[in-house]
């Protein structure tokens, strides 16, 4: 008796539930049910900002981008005589100064480099490091912080020879701390408070150590093109008068592995101490030059993401 | 008593998911290889009705070369624009699917596809093997770039195929509420 009124009362209450399962399904038909809901929240997740600037020079001035993990950077810059030198240097053509880098992604976040310029015959080595990183979700960062240094070595002739010489003499040095903020997906702005250390000056009427501030900021025209503008403030009365602030425009131009700068800049040298504290062009003058970057990316290494 | 009717209940309108479900497409040619898996991706399928939801963040989609992830990202599937990519559709077949009995089970999906804000009607076959109560999804697609809106610049036609190969494959778990 009571094993029939069990199995009686499994029956109707599966009858019951069978029906709760038939008013579901007619709800299913009615109101789409949304199945991932189901899941419950999901997890919030990360997430960083890439692509800042399209390539890790803003113009002359290094952006927050590095060469991925793994990432060979081979980077060509060139700049063409003054313009305004007329058509006998065919407005400066005629005319070159290049630098000639190989840089290089340890990781995602730790990248250097070496280059030799012709200007002043200067080989440079740098060390580029991710601070922060900009990120929405999870975790919130506002900026992109990024450390850079840079050494330069000077391997023209002593002007001088009658004096002792020491190879000290011929260095320079550049600190510089990149801040920088994606608003959007077309503009982004980049601060770079910045100290370049000389060990030999002119005279007692020059510092040594030089203070500055550049400014760069990129707004894309296309998804593959972007205008760029960089400026560099130095702070008056460190540098000889003959020298200026650096001024650059110029636009980014991506295809696949490669990356094209093209430039009107009023810097001949292309290191950062270089066209930060030794910029001769006047742009009232006309006595600016065209100049490129080109970039082109082999991937060498094992690709290695940044721990979070 | 009460419980054995429930659980009956549950068996009817059992659910299975997976957050971790692989995505792996190729979309290189002969010229270059153009590869990436994402394993985050989550599904949800209705073993009764058929239904089933799939969503996958295009962010986290993982190529080998880091650039190739970079364009991706920012030039072809505007991922901060469009995060999520998904498809919302039904087994056509899924009165021949036991997912109680081992076996492998041929099905017929078809349903939305949802990529850089495009949707598209698609339809493909699949299969879903019961092996020990545990249920593996597998299927495998083609999408054309252009169907949604992805454009591709005349300089890397010849490296990107407008003949996506897109694998899903997903161990799907009982969804217990």
């Amino acid at each position: 008796m009571r094993r029939y009124s069990s199995a009686f009362f499994k029956t109707g209450l599966f009858a019951i539930a069978l029906f709760c399962f038939a008013q579901a399904s007619a709800q299913t038909d009615t109101t789409e049910v949304d199945l991932l809901s189901l899941l419950g929240e999901e997890e919030p997740v990360t997430n960083y900002a890439t692509a800042t600037f399209k390539t890790t020079r803003v113009i002359n001035m290094h952006s927050v981008e590095n060469a991925a993990g793994g990432v060979l950077d081979f980077r060509i810059s060139h700049r063409f005589g003054a313009i305004n030198t007329g058509a006998y240097d065919l407005f400066g053509l005629d005319v070159a100064s290049m630098r000639m880098g190989f840089e290089y992604g340890i990781n995602d976040r730790l990248m250097v480099g070496v280059g030799r310029s012709n200007v002043n015959k200067e080989a440079d080595a740098f060390v580029k490091y991710k601070i922060l990183r900009q990120s929405s979700g999870k975790k919130k960062m506002p900026v992109s912080v990024s450390w850079f240094s840079s050494a330069v070595v000077r391997m023209t002739k002593w002007e001088d020879t009658s004096r002792t010489n020491y190879f000290t003499s011929r260095m320079y040095y550049c600190h510089q701390l990149l801040i920088a903020r994606k608003f959007n997906e077309s503009l982004s702005i980049q601060l770079a408070p910045t100290v370049v250390h000389r060990n030999l000056v002119k005279d007692s009427t020059v510092m040594n150590d030089v203070f500055a501030s550049g400014i760069g900021a990129r707004y894309k025209i296309t998804r593959r093109t972007s205008f760029n503008v960089e400026y560099v403030y130095v702070l008056p009365g460190q540098i000889e008068d003959m020298y200026t602030n650096s001024l650059s425009i110029g636009f980014d131009i991506e295809t696949g592995g490669h990356v094209f700068q093209l430039h009107f800049t009023n810097s001949k040298p292309m290191n950062e101490k270089g066209f930060i504290t030794e910029t001769t062009g006047s742009w009232e003058k006309g006595d600016i030059m065209f100049g490129f970057n080109v970039s082109r990316v082999f991937s060498v290494g094992k690709r290695q993401e940044p721990k979070e | 008593m009460a419980i054995t009717a429930l659980a009956v209940t549950s068996t009817t309108a059992q659910k299975y998911f997976t957050k971790e479900g692989n995505i792996t497409f190729h979309a290189g040619t002969s010229v270059e290889d153009i590869d990436a898996t994402n394993t985050t991706a989550t599904c949800v399928i209705d073993a009764a009705t058929g239904d089933m939801e799939w969503s996958v963040l295009v962010k986290g989609f993982k190529f080998k070369r880091a650039l190739m992830e970079e364009h991706f990202n920012e030039n072809y599937m505007e991922s901060n624009t469009f995060p999520k990519s998904s498809f919302k559709g039904k087994i056509d077949n899924i009165s021949s699917v036991k997912f109680t009995a081992d076996g492998t089970y041929k099905v017929k999906v078809s349903g939305k596809l949802t990529m850089h804000g495009q949707t598209k009607d698609i339809s493909t076959d699949g299969t879903i093997t019961v092996k020990g109560g545990t249920i593996t999804a597998d299927s495998k697609f083609f999408v054309n770039p252009a169907d949604f809106k992805i454009e591709v610049p005349a300089t890397n036609k010849d490296k990107i195929s407008n003949k996506v190969e897109i694998v899903v494959s997903a161990n799907l778990a009982e969804l217990k509420k």
